[in-house]
C-alpha cells in the first residue's frame, strides 16, 4: 500500500491503483482516476460511481448484472461507459476495492 | 542476466460448448462473460448437446445428471446414491436446487446470461453439423446467435495472437 497524490490530495492506494480508504474519495479524484483509465468522466460515470459506493457501504457484492438492473444504465451502456473492464474500471474510479465477483 | 519477459495479456478466447448439462453450459457462459468483463474478446460455439443452451425451448430448462454422476453429493457431503437419482422428480428437483443457488449468487438464467455476454461484445455461434443432426433451424435458436457455422469457420474466427481455444 502506498500513498499517491491525486488531484492535490494524498490518497492511499494498493499496488493495482485501487483506493484502500474509500472515505478519502472526492469527485476530483474520480476524474483523475478516470483519466488514468483513458476515460473522460461525465455525469453518467459519476452516477454509476456513486451507486457503486452506496452499495459497497451496504456491503452488497457487486456484479455487472446488479448494476445493469439498478435502472441507471443497462449492461450495454455500462460497457460503453467503461470499455474493457466495466466493473473493474468503475470500481477503481468510485474509490472502492476491486470487485471479486465472476459475473 | 535475467531476460525480462514481456507481458502478453490474453486478447481473445474461443469457447466450444459441447455438453448440455447445466454445469457444463454455465462453465462456458461464466468463462465467456468473465472474458468480456476483462475486455477480452469472446466467441462461443455451441455444438451437440450444447445446442440446448441456445435453443429457445430448452435454454432455461437445463438439468444436471443425477444418475451415474460420480461428482454429485448430498448436502453435507454424503455420497449421492444412484438409486435415489433414478426416482422420478429427483433430477428436476436437484437441478432446480442448483439453479436457485446460482440465482442467489446473482448468476442469471441462461437467456439473460446470453444478453449480458453479447452486451459485452461476445459473439455466439451454433454448429452446422449439430443443427443438421438435431434438425434445428435458426428460428429455433436464441436471437443472440449470429449464425450457424462450421467448425472450419469457427477456427477462422479464432485466428490472431494471444488467442486461446477452450473446449468444455
Amino acid at each position: 500500500m502506498t500513498t499517491k497524490n491525486i488531484a492535490g490530495i494524498s490518497v492511499d492506494v494498493n499496488e493495482e491503483g485501487y483506493m484502500t480508504n474509500p472515505s478519502q474519495w472526492t469527485e476530483a479524484i474520480a476524474k483523475e482516476l478516470a483519466k488514468e483509465e483513458d476515460i473522460e468522466l461525465t455525469d453518467e460515470h459519476l452516477k454509476v460511481a456513486k451507486y457503486l459506493r452506496e452499495e459497497h457501504e451496504k456491503g452488497t457484492v457487486l456484479t455487472v448484472r446488479k448494476v445493469g438492473k439498478s435502472g441507471l444504465v443497462d449492461i450495454k451502456g455500462l460497457y460503453k461507459l467503461f470499455p474493457g473492464g466495466p466493473l473493474k474500471k468503475s470500481s477503481k474510479i468510485a474509490g472502492i476495492p476491486k470487485p471479486t465477483s465472476c459475473v | 542476466m535475467v531476460e525480462k519477459k514481456e507481458k502478453k495479456p490474453l486478447k481473445k478466447v474461443c469457447i466450444i460448448c459441447a455438453k448440455g448439462a447445466i454445469e457444463d453450459v454455465y462453465a462456458s457462459l461464466v468463462m465467456a462473460n468473465g472474458a468480456v468483463m476483462e475486455g477480452i474478446e469472446a466467441k462461443l460455439f455451441f455444438t451437440f448437446f450444447g445446442l440446448d443452451a441456445i435453443t429457445k425451448k430448452k435454454m432455461n430448462r437445463l438439468h444436471t445428471g443425477t444418475v451415474g454422476n460420480p461428482a454429485m453429493t448430498m448436502p453435507g457431503g454424503i455420497p449421492f446414491p444412484t438409486l435415489l437419482g433414478m426416482l422420478p422428480g429427483v433430477e428436476a428437483g436437484v437441478s432446480a436446487m442448483m439453479k436457485k443457488q446460482m440465482e442467489d449468487l446473482d448468476i442469471p438464467p441462461v437467456d439473460e446470461f446470453l444478453d449480458m455476454i453479447t452486451a459485452g461484445g461476445g459473439e455466439i455461434y451454433a454448429c452446422k453439423l449439430a443443427t443438421d443432426m438435431f434438425k434445428l433451424k435458426k428460428e429455433d435458436l436464441s436471437e443472440h446467435v449470429i449464425d450457424i457455422i462450421t467448425i472450419g469457420d469457427f477456427y477462422a474466427l479464432a485466428g490472431g495472437d494471444n488467442t486461446q481455444i477452450i473446449f468444455t
